[in-house]
């Protein structure tokens, strides 16, 4: 009977660990980057960089709560501006994330286990520099906590039924679950990097994190219930995050905005640029970490169709925007797509329909989803085009809305330009300092991978 | 409620030097196996360790059911219900504002923060929840006096016959594990 068992297909394919690997060599691989590997000059370079990026940051929003947002490019009728534009740029990027730990664990796609761990981690910086942008947004924001419903002597309460105060519920949850279902994942890992570090302080810090865990498996049990629930918990939480954002869109008037193709098509745009920023980050990091044993081509290649699929939804996306112009027979919805095409940003537009429906097409041949090099590009290109996705989408729209009277052009000032380099660096700096203290790749979760882990039911029966 | 963990830790034997006996395995197989036998000798007051999970480990120490899920299930309704009456209060009761004409109770409008909140409370109540039954934080724990057992993180993997365990006779229960084919057998020292 033994020998009808079909071969299936996936194990055909490169295997998502290479093989000769043993639970040590795993637990050696991955805890030796945090505990042993020397810091390299390469890092403290790099970290330099991206730390002195992060100061921009700094420096950007002193001034800017100095003097108020009057320093940025935003007027009337373009109230939104960057501010908004890189908020949901980033909160997009932070989709992938939860997306590979949770929704690809409901789905038991086994690929998942040597990208989730940093890709959650890029998860809660993308949201972390995305929660800044509304916040600096409101222009004083040592009062942001009015946004919270909490008793207060003013005798005021948020309004519920605006799509913004849901924003601030969706974010924060979203923030909150994210760091939630990190740090769960960690515990087991911690455990095992206290087990593993030679020096005091390090025992204790990582023995402090891990809480005891000793990997009793009344604990694996309510550990493995726990994450799973977090992982059902999170699936509707990232769809709904990017929807709840789209609605802050959809529920306004202005031509380009009030349609309800905007839920699906944020969510799917959210997933294309987040996984265009996990290769962006696992293609360098592989190389650099020697990690090419975990992060195969495999999942190289599964990312870039993932990629490939939400690229063609976002596709149709614009495809259905461009039919509403016409179809609808509103004369401010045909006028949106003339200026889009024709408008002061149609250089935008183009570059946007370029990056992200264009270039990105290539992926449909194998060629370039196997070559690391051509696949980073092309991430980036979807970074950009995403980007400029939200820039159109902003921009276009509030620029050019129903009267002549209230057109506008909108220029970005250099203020706005720190601002969000100033974000790259803080999320760089947060990447550059994670790979080095924790660890990168799920330990517990790729042991689980290897054969041995199996136990046959056959085998105690008999005894 | 967890036999376990819980009730070992409260009832230390005063006087007696053993926390338990130890025993190492090379598998998981292996060790489920020894499990299954432990249990099957008549041994409860057992755990069984290892660096990942393995499906049935728990099953064969006895541990059937946890109640992680009812924890988030309440939770999650308890956060549910809160949002929802939060902003009818709000809106209806305390501090109700006409906007475009909607009616005060437009309970549309508030289902997202209350999907939200059912989601926030469920997933924080997940982690304490499933911290809080495994009795963690627990800085110190007597299974860590044996040195091996930093293995059971990294390699290896571990059945403990807890001293508090009726059947449990320092020179049985070793004979008995031993006879389970371990790597090594060690005392756990309390």
């Amino acid at each position: 009977m033994a020998t009808n068992i079909q071969v299936p297909a996936a194990d055909r394919r490169v295997p998502v660990i290479a093989p000769g690997h043993t639970f040590h060599t795993i637990t050696e691989k991955i805890s030796n980057i945090v505990l042993k590997r020397p810091l390299s000059l390469g890092w403290i370079f790099g970290f330099m960089i991206v730390f002195g990026l992060m100061n921009v940051l700094g420096v950007a929003l002193g001034y800017l709560f100095i003097k108020g947002t009057g320093i940025w490019g935003i007027n009337i009728p373009v109230g939104w501006g960057f501010a908004i534009i890189n908020f949901v740029w980033w909160i997009g990027i932070g989709h992938a994330g939860t997306l590979i730990s949770a929704i690809l664990a409901l789905l038991r796609q086994t690929w998942r286990n040597s990208i989730n761990r940093f890709a959650e981690a890029m998860t809660l910086f993308a949201v972390a520099c995305a929660g800044i942008f509304p916040l600096a947004h409101t222009g004083r924001p040592w009062l942001a906590y009015w946004l919270f419903p909490y008793p207060n002597t003013m005798r005021y309460w948020p309004n519920f039924r605006s799509p913004l105060v849901w924003d601030v519920f969706a974010v924060s949850t979203y923030l909150t679950i994210s760091l939630v279902f990190w740090f769960v994942g960690l515990i087991p890992d911690l455990a095992t990097l206290r087990d593993r570090a030679e020096q005091p302080w390090k025992q204790r810090v990582f023995g402090i994190l891990a809480m005891g865990w000793r990997g009793s498996a009344r604990h694996w049990h309510r550990y493995e219930s726990a994450y799973l629930l977090l992982a059902g918990l999170a699936t509707p939480l990232v769809l709904s995050v990017h929807t709840v954002v789209s609605f802050d869109f959809a529920v306004g008037i202005v031509p380009g905005w009030h349609t309800t193709i905007f839920p699906p098509y944020f969510v799917a745009g959210a997933i294309y640029s987040g996984f265009a920023m996990v290769l962006c980050l696992a293609i360098p990091i592989r190389v650099i970490y020697k990690l090419e044993d975990f992060i195969t081509m495999r999942h190289l290649e599964n990312s870039a169709k993932v990629m490939l699929a939400t690229g063609l939804i976002v596709a149709y996306g614009y495809g259905m925007e461009a039919f509403m112009g016409w179809y609808s027979g509103s004369q401010f919805d045909s006028f949106l797509l003339w200026n889009r095409l024709h408008g002061p940003y149609h250089f935008w537009y183009a570059a946007l329909l370029a990056c992200n429906i264009g270039i990105p097409q290539v992926l449909w041949l194998k060629k370039f989803r196997t070559s690391t090099g051509w696949l980073w590009l092309i991430s980036f290109v979807v970074l950009v085009g995403m980007w400029l996705e939200r820039f159109v989408i902003i921009v276009v729209s509030l620029s050019r809305d129903f009267l002549n009277s209230s057109f506008g052009m909108y220029y970005p000032t250099k203020w706005d330009w720190m601002t969000f380099a100033g974000t790259i660096g803080l999320f760089l700096t947060g990447m550059w300092l994670f790979v080095r203290v924790l660890p990168m790749i799920s330990i517990f979760e790729l042991r689980t991978l290897l054969p041995e882990s199996q136990v046959h039911e056959a085998a105690e029966v008999k005894q | 409620m967890n036999i376990g963990d819980v009730a070992v830790y409260e009832s230390p034997i005063l006087g007696a030097a053993s926390y338990g006996l130890m025993a190492e395995f090379e598998s998981a197989q292996a060790l489920v196996a020894a499990a299954h036998k432990a249990h099957a000798e008549g041994y409860r007051k057992i755990d069984a360790y290892s660096p990942f999970p393995i499906e049935g480990l728990a099953e064969a120490i006895g541990f059937h059911k946890n109640r992680v899920s009812l924890v988030v299930l309440i939770c999650g309704l308890i956060g549910a219900i809160s949002a929802y009456s939060l902003q009818y209060w709000v809106a209806v009761i305390t501090y109700p504002t006409n906007v475009a004409g909607k009616p005060y109770h437009s309970w549309p409008s508030f289902i997202i923060v209350t999907f939200e909140l059912t989601i926030l409370f469920g997933g924080i109540s997940a982690m304490i929840g499933m911290l809080a039954l495994n009795g963690l934080p627990m800085p110190y724990h007597p299974v860590f006096n044996v040195p091996e057992f930093a293995k059971a993180s990294d390699n290896k993997f571990f059945l403990v016959v807890f001293s508090s365990d009726p059947n449990y006779d320092a020179a049985g229960t070793r004979s008995f594990l031993a006879s389970l084919a371990p790597r090594m057998i060690a005392e756990v020292p309390s």
